[in-house]
């Protein structure tokens, strides 16, 4: 949606030194004035599906970066010999590498959150947010750049992923990273935890109030 | 084999809907939601691959990528399921491009109809997740099938559902920052809700 004027702004520059001030706008804006989720529309799937609860949440949010910045980073060292008819079938085979490796590492390493997390890491290949930062930057800027694009845009999603993970786990078991925060005298006063969070409809309110909440404060409106 | 394959369907399409219960599909599901055409459109084009995908996925994953699944061919202790996410999504994407070479030469009116949408699909999650979930689920062949069949079909229920709300919604004052996406997000949370009602059917 926003992808195309969001980037003409980055994509003539030249880097020229590590961290200059254009290499940190790269990182920044993606954070917050112009979130992969709530601005650009990408990845909304995963955000929901996976934040029942804060843990598989953090998961998932350090596999989407580790692929997204793998990702960009190939694609960009490549990106002069791609031919561009040819070019989504590329990037799809390079995504879907990366993301076999995360999920291989996953297994093997905590099988558990694997199983918890089940189709949902396998289907970082057909996240937009890959694709749509592979085809809308990596495609047109050095490695660096790329990196710092990819890294910017995984924590932009992370921060969202984040405060519904958090909202909902808090929200709707009383608990935070699986230990118990809301005191037992509160429940034992009447307070109830809110089912309906845990649930899919819970999901889809929660983050239509946070994209509320972040447009009014990026200020930025649709007609 | 017809109960159960009734069961399949009605848990596919109301459910566990793969949109509202199992979040996939959702970003072409909010792009491509303002008017009811191209809801529809979409909706059937995404009906149609899923019909296709779903059970030649699971012809690859017997024949070739499952444990064992090489015995066929004289190798039995093979055993290459690492491979299935890359096969997978290389069967969808050269499924989307056949769809789209058959259509325009035998229906051209559906293909000009359908054009734009059609090379979306391979990118579309509800798709990939089809299949994955198929294969979790451990399907036969035709129980696939009419999984894949059933599970298009609440996606186009529920972006059909959704183009038609928000046709509506076009004419009521909104707070600023929730016009578009997120009183979209909202509404399909309470039509999640709606489709909820159905958890607890046995059949």
């Amino acid at each position: 949606m926003s992808v195309a004027e969001a980037t003409a702004g980055t994509q003539a520059k030249q880097p020229t030194e590590l961290f200059g001030k254009k290499e940190r706008k790269i990182v920044k804006d993606p954070l917050w004035d112009n979130n992969p989720i709530t601005l650009q529309v990408l990845g909304i799937c995963s955000a929901l599906a996976v934040t029942t609860s804060l843990k598989p949440t953090l998961v998932m949010c350090i596999a989407l970066t580790a692929v997204l910045c793998g990702s960009n980073v190939i694609i960009s060292i490549m990106r002069n010999f791609i031919p561009n008819k040819i070019r989504i079938i590329v990037m799809l085979s390079v995504i879907s590498s990366l993301v076999i490796l995360v999920d291989q590492l996953l297994k093997a390493f905590s099988y558990g959150m694997s199983k918890e997390l089940s189709v949902f890491v396998s289907l970082i290949i057909t996240n937009c947010i890959v694709m749509g930062r592979a085809e809308a930057f990596a495609m047109a800027n050095k490695p660096w750049a790329s990196f710092l694009d990819g890294l910017g845009n995984s924590l932009g999603y992370s921060i969202i992923l984040i405060m519904v993970g958090f909202g909902r786990e808090l929200l709707g078991s009383g608990k935070l990273l699986g230990f118990q925060v809301i005191p037992e005298a509160l429940y034992q006063m009447g307070y109830v935890d809110v089912g309906l969070m845990i649930t899919p409809p819970g999901a889809f309110i929660l983050l239509g109030f946070i994209i509320w909440i972040q447009r009014t404060s990026s200020k930025h409106f649709e007609d | 084999m017809l109960a159960e394959l009734f069961s399949i369907s009605t848990k596919a399409i109301f459910i566990e809907n793969i949109l509202l219960a199992n979040f996939l599909g959702m970003c072409s599901f909010l792009a491509c939601s303002k008017k009811i055409e191209t809801a529809i459109g979409l909706g059937f084009a995404v009906v149609f691959v899923l019909t296709v995908t779903t059970p030649v996925n699971w012809l690859i994953t017997e024949f070739l990528l499952k444990d064992g699944a090489l015995a066929w061919a004289g190798l039995p202790t093979v055993d290459l399921s690492f491979l299935q996410l890359i096969c997978y999504i290389a069967i969808i994407a050269a499924m989307v491009q056949l769809v789209e070479m058959i259509l325009d030469k035998f229906s051209p009116t559906l293909y000009n109809a359908l054009g734009i949408f059609l090379p979306l699909i391979a990118v579309n999650c509800a798709i990939l997740g089809t299949s994955l979930f198929m294969n979790t689920k451990g399907y036969a062949f035709v129980e696939s099938t009419v999984y894949g069949l059933t599970s298009g079909i609440g996606w186009l229920l529920a972006i059909v559902g959704m183009a038609a709300i928000r046709t509506k919604l076009q004419y009521s004052s909104l707070p600023a920052g929730l016009r578009g996406l997120g009183i979209t997000m909202i509404i399909t949370g309470l039509m999640a809700i709606g489709f909820m009602s159905f958890i607890g059917i046995n059949i």
